[in-house]
């Protein structure tokens, strides 16, 4: 990704060079535009945004809207603020993404370096599980949640999403281990290594990168997850995107645009915080996703 | 003794995974292809109607209108999105030298939820307090720009703010495209005379056969499954003008209380991803294998 020594540049003159910077800078605007509308209008009066220019500064800067957004906010029937939707998305996204990856890892040693007989199939069908249209198992994932008792809980939320986010952690692990030698297990194996202590102690310290990239890649998932959230959550386990929609799209009283604002911001922020700590992992996530590792 | 649980450990590791996948995904598709077939309306209910349910889905109004959305939304989407992908990849392969700050620009609209951008543009679309009202306080006072409030062109702000999330993401695919091609190729290609711009037609374009696939499954299965940022941005609206085949489903299922109904529109979009999917899925294990 990073090999900058590439010699594909069409030689130009300067006037062409200088086109290029043009359109590239156009574009940087054209991606920043909403973020910078979003922020500046989350610390305006709300009177400001409605006299015009959503553009501008904010000419008296006010945390009036973000204090709103987090406590005063009315959400559903009480007027609680998003903070609790916040909470409930990390008590879900938590132990879902930990789930899902630890099930991951294990899942991927296993298909790549413990082949057994129909080991591609089952690969196969975890692999075939991602690319599913959630909808199609909306109606009867209601009625299992219902059966084990946990339907509008954050439980079944975090059941929900550890189940279907097996299948991405499996391909990223199984991929990754692909190109692990199998030299190294099988000498580790004749040394009367077990199963668990080879996971534990060759292949597990050597996992960093792609446990950063699916733990990355699940809580962007699952924090961003809004179809699940509006199916499956009850009155305490409604999940930060939901919330923001409710606020946004609830048809009463006055539509404050800077609260608005302010919410979207905070349901970003997360995610935003994530991928400019560490962009370059969030990219490999998205790549393997796409193509094969 | 231990010889044989060594043997069995891997699978007893890789078992629950599999059966909850066999339940959770090929189960429950199963189920729904089922309910798909009964006269289910408000709860599931068993009674067999056969086929009843998808001539009634496909002599529907709303559904066709969320299909034909769905192919305008579709091709556009993907068309643009793959389009200013490449454009933007050729240009951040020419040594720019500020890449490493133009590139995150470009892809951080990827990390948002659909809500948040549907959230942004709902309100820097709105005629009443968006870009047009802010035309108007620039003294341009005849600017118009209310597709979001019209039925025949609303369809095309899901398209823009789509675009907008994922054109970068299709930018970083091309690039790494671009840094996989043989310098030798295009060295070659030089001595020979070709210019730049004939150098990236006939010879660097064709070569990024793969990626272009890869961005098409990638954003037809986006496309697809479209679902929240239609809610955030225009529920749907004005009257049904943005729905998609997953609101479709939705609204069918949780709020009109025709689940049999719903669930053939959800098996609809599942044969709709598979197609494109499986064969992808298919290609890819099997050039796999052969590495």
């Amino acid at each position: 990704m990073s090999r900058i020594s590439q010699d594909n540049a069409v030689a130009g003159s300067r006037l062409t060079r200088a086109l290029i910077y043009t359109v590239l800078i156009f574009f940087v605007i054209y991606y920043l535009l909403p973020l910078y509308v979003m922020v500046a209008n989350s610390f305006k009066p709300l009177d400001e945004i409605r006299g015009g220019d959503l553009m501008a500064l904010p000419n008296v800067w006010t945390l009036e809207p973000w204090r709103d957004a987090w406590s005063n906010a009315q959400i559903g029937v009480e007027a609680t603020g998003l903070k609790p939707y916040f909470m409930n998305s990390f008590m879900i996204v938590i132990p879902a993404v930990t789930l899902s990856t630890i099930v991951g890892a294990l899942n991927g040693y296993v298909l790549t370096k413990w082949q057994f007989k129909g080991h591609g199939t089952v690969f196969a069908m975890l692999l075939l599980s991602c690319f599913i249209p959630f909808q199609i198992v909306l109606i009867p994932a209601a009625k299992v949640l219902g059966f084990l008792g946990i339907s509008g809980t954050i439980q079944g939320l975090i059941l929900i999403h550890f189940v279907y986010g097996i299948g991405f952690s499996t391909l990223f692990f199984r991929n990754y281990y692909a190109a692990f030698p199998t030299e190294l297990i099988r000498a580790a194996q004749i040394d009367g290594a077990s199963f668990m202590q080879i996971f534990m102690r060759i292949l597990l310290p050597s996992s960093g990168p792609i446990i950063v990239v699916t733990v990355i890649w699940q809580f962007t998932n699952q924090w961003n997850d809004f179809l699940f959230g509006a199916s499956f959550s009850g009155f305490d386990s409604t999940p930060m995107t939901v919330a923001l929609n409710n606020l946004v799209n609830s048809s009463t009283g006055v539509k404050e645009y800077n609260v608005h604002f302010a919410g979207a911001i905070m349901a970003a922020l997360p995610t935003l915080f994530v991928y400019i700590v560490s962009g370059r992992y969030f990219v490999r996530g998205l790549m393997a996703g796409a193509v094969k590792g | 003794m231990k010889f044989l649980i060594q043997r069995w450990i891997p699978r007893l590791v890789l078992a629950p995974s599999f059966l909850l996948v066999v339940l959770f995904v090929y189960g429950f598709i199963l189920y729904t292809g089922y309910l798909s077939m009964t006269d289910s309306k408000m709860l599931p209910s068993y009674g067999w109607v056969g086929f009843e349910n998808y001539s009634r889905l496909f002599g529907l109004r709303h559904w066709n209108t969320a299909v034909t959305n769905l192919a305008i939304f579709g091709i556009l989407y993907i068309g643009i999105s793959s389009a200013l992908g490449l454009f933007l990849a050729i240009l951040l392969d020419q040594k720019i030298r500020a890449e490493g700050f133009i590139r995150p620009i470009y892809l951080y609209p990827m990390a948002l939820s659909f809500i948040v951008t549907g959230t942004a543009w709902k309100w820097f679309l709105d005629p009443g307090i968006g870009i047009e009202n802010t035309m108007h306080a620039w003294g341009w006072a005849s600017f118009h720009f209310d597709w979001i409030k019209n039925r025949d062109y609303a369809i095309y702000t899901v398209v823009m703010a789509a675009v907008w999330q994922s054109s970068g993401f299709v930018m970083a695919m091309f690039l790494a495209g671009l840094r996989g091609v043989d310098n030798e190729i295009i060295k070659a290609a030089q001595i020979d005379g070709a210019s730049g711009v004939t150098i990236y037609r006939r010879i660097i374009i064709p070569m990024m056969r793969p990626v272009f696939l890869s961005a098409f499954v990638v954003l037809a299965h986006l496309a697809i499954k479209a679902y929240d940022l239609v809610i955030a941005l225009t529920g749907g609206g004005p009257g049904r003008a943005t729905e998609l085949p997953a609101t479709f489903m939705y609204s069918y299922t949780f709020t009109r209380n025709q689940m049999g109904v719903g669930a053939s529109s959800a098996i609809i979009m599942l044969i709709m991803i598979f197609s494109i999917i499986v064969p992808y899925v298919y290609s890819e294990l099997k050039s796999g294998d052969q590495q």
